[in-house]
């Protein structure tokens, strides 16, 4: 293996409590809340005002910057308002709501039924643009930039990234294990628009069924499935890229500059439903679990469903949650009120009692080193916190490459002081970048 | 996606639930506050204020418990901070006190063959370095960790390296200088430069060299003619001197596997110091490469350089003889003071393992662990700025 061999931490995955549950799709919210900010890139602007009558699958607000993506009216109802709105990841954000009508009903010409393999490569690139379509482990970078790389930049590999890393985390693995025919389908969709020969689905070897049930989906069709170790972040773009292709990112580059382009196994399904149903992206699945919360599930949501909603239909909370958190406890935001809606980069809702969080009061350093081993980038954690909490960002960030930090967490995990090291980076990070940028 | 996310990195109230059942499920539970960072007006301060942590937050807490009803109603607060939100079941205590524990089987081995006297230096030396750890702390103003048992150790190390019957004063004094001047006047526990136990050691073998190379008899082995430790014979009496103190070679191998022999308290039993330094090794808390290196340089070097030319040295005496077993089980794996990296811990052990060789071939002491590890903790700074780990995607 080249580079650093040792690297990534083994936390408990806390998986058990929900891996053998059935995605459940409950009642319909009363109210979404749609913010036009889901993603990276420019906002979208809103097409609709108060009092419009809207239906599901809709078009409600428009990606117009060459970055940015679509929004559509995740129930049928009308708009109540065009405000701001708590958001799980920016604070305060405009966003549209809408009241259900109780009767749910698709806009004109939805579901439509299509051949996607007599569709061409620019046709399906639109059919995933207008379905507002980004990366649903998370990241929700906008899936159509994602899959038009530069004509100069040659792509042999795509690598589907089912790992599912994070700890708690359980909905990417009951996606694969239910719906694999429609994830296999996005893959071979996805395939077909990259023009590419080179596939392969990564899923970390703790779900051994979901192994076993996409090899099933895929069997001859070439795209290799490959159980890897199971060790966080293994899920990372770049460490999934290095253990399947063993290669790596240069720093500061995207996938692409070593031929590679990642998706995740839920955006593959939403592809699918965009290409060959004509969906556009209204739901996705959701584990909602923690110790707070009283029955953990894995939800099939529609986006813009409260936290608090989610919630109640997972059983309420079982005792007052220390956090309340959007994503896996490595990377996830944490929220301070219930009433955030879920974006479509909402792949977890986890409420945490202070025994799942097991924090403490800080010490200094003692240079155990424990955060080198740990660090899949092979960065110096220990230097990067303390340069940080004395605010040296020039050396942070000229001599121990503070922006190749992916935030992953493993050092802050593996710290017997109890560091907040990421918490230092991210703020080392801040203070470098210009002015007013980001 | 960063400096977003932390556009509220701070805590919020809930806003009043929009149905009443909420409202109700809210009233019922129990009231629960928590703050982890100071609050900011905005983001100019923001910035400077997340530099100065936990003191600060663990006030805001303290005064929030101390008078929580004040707002209208109960409403339940949520802390909102960076992530990760989970971490592992480890900590400074844990880590301290299983080296402790670990070096027990020496020290109760030291007891039973030094007898009483050996006990009582060991505990002045660990107690005063806790009193004085507290004291100082409790005269800085700073919270008292004493609990985190670095001082203990600190202390116990210490005394491990005295001879056996010295006067109490000594392991205290050791520990005063180890704990006060060694650790706490450069900032404490993960701060100072110098291993502090082998300051305080080196400060007591200026300040009384007599008493510091007194070794007194051995309880066990009553018919020991001599008083002195296996590296002194060499150095005074030389090599078949020693040989004819301990009958044979494999008589005196013995004696130094398995501790009979006169030397500082907690050193003389290889095998109880290894067994520590291997669970250690186990529990991941000390890298092999650190006692491995640094031992087989002593081997090599001493093996290279014997007394009747290349290669006559007697490297297995070397190796097991003076405090090189507890030194590098136990000092040049100490985390603060030694390199961060794989590559510069086994830097700092091979320049370790010659510079002991060094004196004690060539320098005027018989032992030179203590002062090759003091000398390697000068260098640590300069080996941690040159070795970095190897980067992912910098090929």
């Amino acid at each position: 293996m080249l580079g650093k061999n040792k690297w990534g931490i083994h936390p408990d995955t806390h998986k058990t409590s929900t891996e053998g549950k059935p995605i459940e799709s409950n009642a319909l919210p009363g109210r979404v809340i749609l913010p036009v900010s889901q993603h990276i890139g420019a906002p979208a602007v809103p097409l609709v005002k108060k009092g419009d009558l809207v239906k599901k699958g809709q078009l409600i607000a428009e990606g117009q910057a060459p970055v940015s993506s679509h929004l559509h009216a995740t129930i049928s109802g009308k708009v109540l308002e065009v405000a701001d709105h708590p958001h799980p990841t920016l604070g305060k954000n405009p966003a549209i709501v809408i009241e259900s009508d109780g009767l749910d009903e698709w806009a004109e010409g939805l579901p439509t039924e299509r051949d996607w393999k007599s569709l061409d490569k620019a046709e399906i690139l639109a059919i995933i643009k207008n379905a507002g379509i980004v990366g649903l482990g998370g990241a929700t970078f906008p899936t159509y930039v994602k899959l038009s790389p530069p004509a100069d930049n040659p792509i042999d590999t795509l690598i589907i990234n089912g790992a599912e890393c994070e700890p708690f985390l359980t909905s990417d693995h009951r996606m694969m294990l239910e719906y694999s025919e429609r994830v296999a389908t996005g893959i071979l969709i996805l395939k077909k628009v990259l023009g590419v020969e080179n596939v392969a689905l990564g899923i970390e070897d703790n779900k051994m069924n979901a192994v076993k049930a996409m090899g099933e989906a895929l069997a001859g069709t070439g795209v290799k499935v490959m159980a890897v170790p199971t060790r966080y972040p293994q899920g990372a773009e770049k460490t999934l890229i290095r253990t399947l292709t063993n290669r790596e990112v240069p720093s500061g580059k995207l996938p692409l500059s070593v031929g590679v382009v990642v998706q995740n196994v839920g955006t593959a399904m939403a592809v699918c439903d965009a290409v060959r149903n004509g969906l556009p992206l209204i739901e996705r699945i959701v584990t909602v679990s923690g110790s707070a919360i009283a029955e953990p599930k894995n939800l099939k949501l529609r986006i813009g469903t409260s936290f608090a909603e989610a919630i109640a239909q997972s059983g309420g909370f079982k005792t007052p949650p220390e956090k309340l958190i959007m994503g896996g406890p490595f990377m996830g935001v944490t929220q301070y009120t219930p009433e955030v809606p879920i974006i479509k980069g909402a792949n977890g809702i986890l409420a945490f009692t202070h025994e799942d969080i097991n924090d403490g009061p800080e010490a200094p350093c003692i240079r155990c080193g424990q955060c080198l081993d740990a660090c899949p980038m092979g960065l110096n954690p220990s230097m990067l916190s303390i340069l940080g909490e004395r605010s040296f960002v020039e050396e942070a960030l000229n001599e121990y490459h503070l922006l190749d930090c992916m935030e992953c967490g493993c050092c802050a995990f593996v710290c017997p002081a109890k560091r907040r090291i990421v918490h230092y980076i991210r703020y080392s990070k801040k203070m470098a970048a210009p002015k007013g940028g980001k | 996606m960063s400096p977003e996310r932390e556009n509220h990195d701070q805590e919020q109230e809930i806003k009043p639930a929009k149905s009443e059942k909420e409202i109700q499920a809210k009233a019922e539970k129990p009231i629960k506050e928590k703050a982890e960072k100071p609050e900011k007006p905005d983001k100019e301060i923001e910035v400077k204020e997340k530099t100065e942590k936990p003191e600060k937050a663990e006030k805001q807490v303290k005064e929030k418990r101390e008078k929580p009803e004040q707002e209208a109603k109960p409403v339940h607060k949520m802390v909102v901070s960076s992530s990760p939100h989970m971490f592992a079941d480890t900590s400074i205590p844990k880590i301290m006190w299983t080296v402790n524990l670990t070096l027990l089987p020496a020290v109760l081995f030291a007891v039973y063959h030094f007898g009483l006297p050996a006990f009582k230096t060991l505990l002045a030396g660990a107690l005063s370095a806790v009193i004085f750890e507290a004291a100082t702390q409790k005269f800085m103003k700073k919270p008292i960790t004493v609990k985190d048992g670095s001082a203990f150790l600190c202390g116990l190390l210490l005394a491990m390296c005295l001879p056996p019957a010295v006067p109490l004063f000594i392991p205290i004094v050791g520990s005063f200088i180890a704990i006060v001047v060694a650790k706490h006047a450069f900032g404490g526990l993960g701060y100072n430069i110098f291993n502090p136990a082998h300051i305080g050691r080196a400060a007591l073998m200026v300040s009384w060299p007599v008493l510091m190379t007194t070794w007194t008899t051995m309880q066990t082995v009553v018919d020991t003619t001599t008083s002195a430790t296996p590296l002194n014979i060499l150095k005074m009496q030389g090599y078949e001197a020693l040989i004819q103190t301990f009958g044979s070679n494999s008589e005196l191998y013995k004696a130094l596997f398995v501790g009979f022999r006169n030397g500082s308290i907690g050193e003389t039993s290889v095998i109880l110091l290894a067994l520590g330094g291997l669970f250690l090794i186990y529990k991941r808390y000390i890298d092999w490469v650190v006692p491995v290196t640094m031992i087989a340089t002593v081997g090599i070097l001493t093996w290279l350089f014997g007394p009747q030319g290349w290669g006559s040295g007697d490297p297995l005496f070397h190796m097991m003889a003076g405090g090189l077993i507890i030194g590098a089980f136990f000092m040049a794996t100490d985390m603060v003071t030694t390199p961060i990296t794989r590559k510069g811990k086994l830097i700092f052990a091979a320049g370790a393992g010659a510079l002991t060789v060094l004196i004690r071939l060539v320098g005027g002491y018989p032992e030179g662990v203590c002062y090759s590890i003091l000398l390697m903790n000068c260098v640590t700074p300069l080996i941690d700025r040159y070795i970095q780990p190897a980067l992912y995607g910098r090929k």
